[in-house]
């Protein structure tokens, strides 16, 4: 799977590493500022109080 | 690095240049015991078997599993980590605009009951109960930074509440600057984790809870660590069911230890005194409160 995107990138390897950098960058952001605070509401609610205050 | 690409195989058709340019020892001796032709027909035969390594179901399986893998991971970070850094100048500017907001109502003529300064800094107003979730005060702790400062919110639902990066108020306790015990609770980590330096607080340390009628000083005195079903910290006088309430006290809750729900850690303060809010925010909050504008 990697193995064919870093055969599909265009251009010298400096250029394609360049390309994954940003590449990745941009996905950690949309991750950060969308995806990450979607999920979040599956996952499993901590109790933080004492009682069953929820 | 040849050597490293070598063991790629696939790889190796990204640099034709490079092709002949083996300088290991492996490969020039299987080079030089072999005619161009048979060399030409060696590097076929390793290119069709990498070709099928890359569509094999297990090879992009686990390439995946590798991914989700990261992914949660990275998940972890932001939650635990990263989420409470990027939100906490979020917050304090929140918390900057309803103190901001509190200024500009208290100079309409009807806020602000007009009591001897000497009465009102031992006897503070009290507040009724707001509404479920409706923030209405602030949380400003020096120990933990200039920076500090939360909106408090009325009830402790982790949905409605807590998970939504509010200190929450329980609303069985009593309210800031009333006889007896305002009790406020907080996620340790992850969403805004407004406790999480809780265990550095020193007796004597100063919390400040700010109403819109002014400010609440209450010295910090003890932790105290209890089971999750400790709800004896909620009394009026904490650990004392049925005795009436003499002190001012608050009451932090959050999490123990870090990244679990085993226990829970309370701090305990009595009130100083307030200050309304006619006369300013107190000296060693006013980088805190007028900082954010």
């Amino acid at each position: 799977m990697y193995a064919a995107l870093w055969r599909v990138l265009p251009g010298p390897w400096w250029v394609r590493v360049l390309i994954l950098i940003v590449v990745f960058a941009a996905i950690t952001v949309a991750l950060i500022m969308w995806v990450f605070p979607w999920f979040d509401q599956f996952v499993a609610p901590q109790d933080v109080t004492v009682g069953n205050q929820q | 690095m040849a050597q490293g690409r070598d063991d790629h195989g696939g790889i190796e058709d990204l640099f034709p240049d490079d092709a002949g340019a083996e300088t290991s020892p492996e490969g020039s001796a299987a080079r030089s015991d072999a005619d161009p032709a048979a060399t030409v027909a060696s590097t076929d035969r390793r290119r069709r078997p990498a070709k099928k390594r890359r569509l094999s179901v297990v090879g992009v399986a686990g390439e995946l599993l590798i991914t989700a893998g990261v992914l949660v991971l990275m998940f972890l970070g932001w939650q635990l980590w990263l989420d409470d850094q990027l939100s906490a100048p979020r917050l304090k500017n929140e918390a900057t605009g309803l103190s901001q907001q509190w200024d500009k109502d208290a100079q309409k003529p009807t806020a602000a009951p007009s009591q001897p300064a000497s009465d009102i800094s031992q006897n503070p107003p009290v507040q009724t109960a707001p509404k479920n979730a409706e923030r209405f005060a602030l949380l400003a702790i020096p120990r933990f930074g200039t920076d500090f400062y939360r909106p408090i919110a009325e009830g402790v639902s982790v949905s409605q509440v807590l998970n939504k990066y509010e200190v929450g108020h329980y609303p069985s306790t009593q309210m800031p600057g009333d006889i007896g015990n305002f009790v406020i609770a907080s996620h340790r980590s992850a969403y805004g984790g407004a406790l999480h330096r809780i265990h550095e607080l020193e007796v004597g340390d100063h919390i400040f809870i700010e109403t819109q009628d002014g400010w609440y000083q209450y010295s910090f005195r003890n932790l105290e660590y209890v089971k999750p079903t400790g709800v004896g910290v909620l009394d009026p006088v904490p650990q004392q069911d049925g005795v009436a309430a003499t002190q001012r006290l608050l009451t932090l809750t959050t999490c123990n230890p870090f990244y679990s729900t085993a226990e829970r850690i309370i701090g305990y303060s009595v009130f100083d005194k307030f200050t309304p809010r006619a006369d300013g925010p107190p000296k060693e909050i006013a980088a805190t409160v007028n900082g954010g504008s």
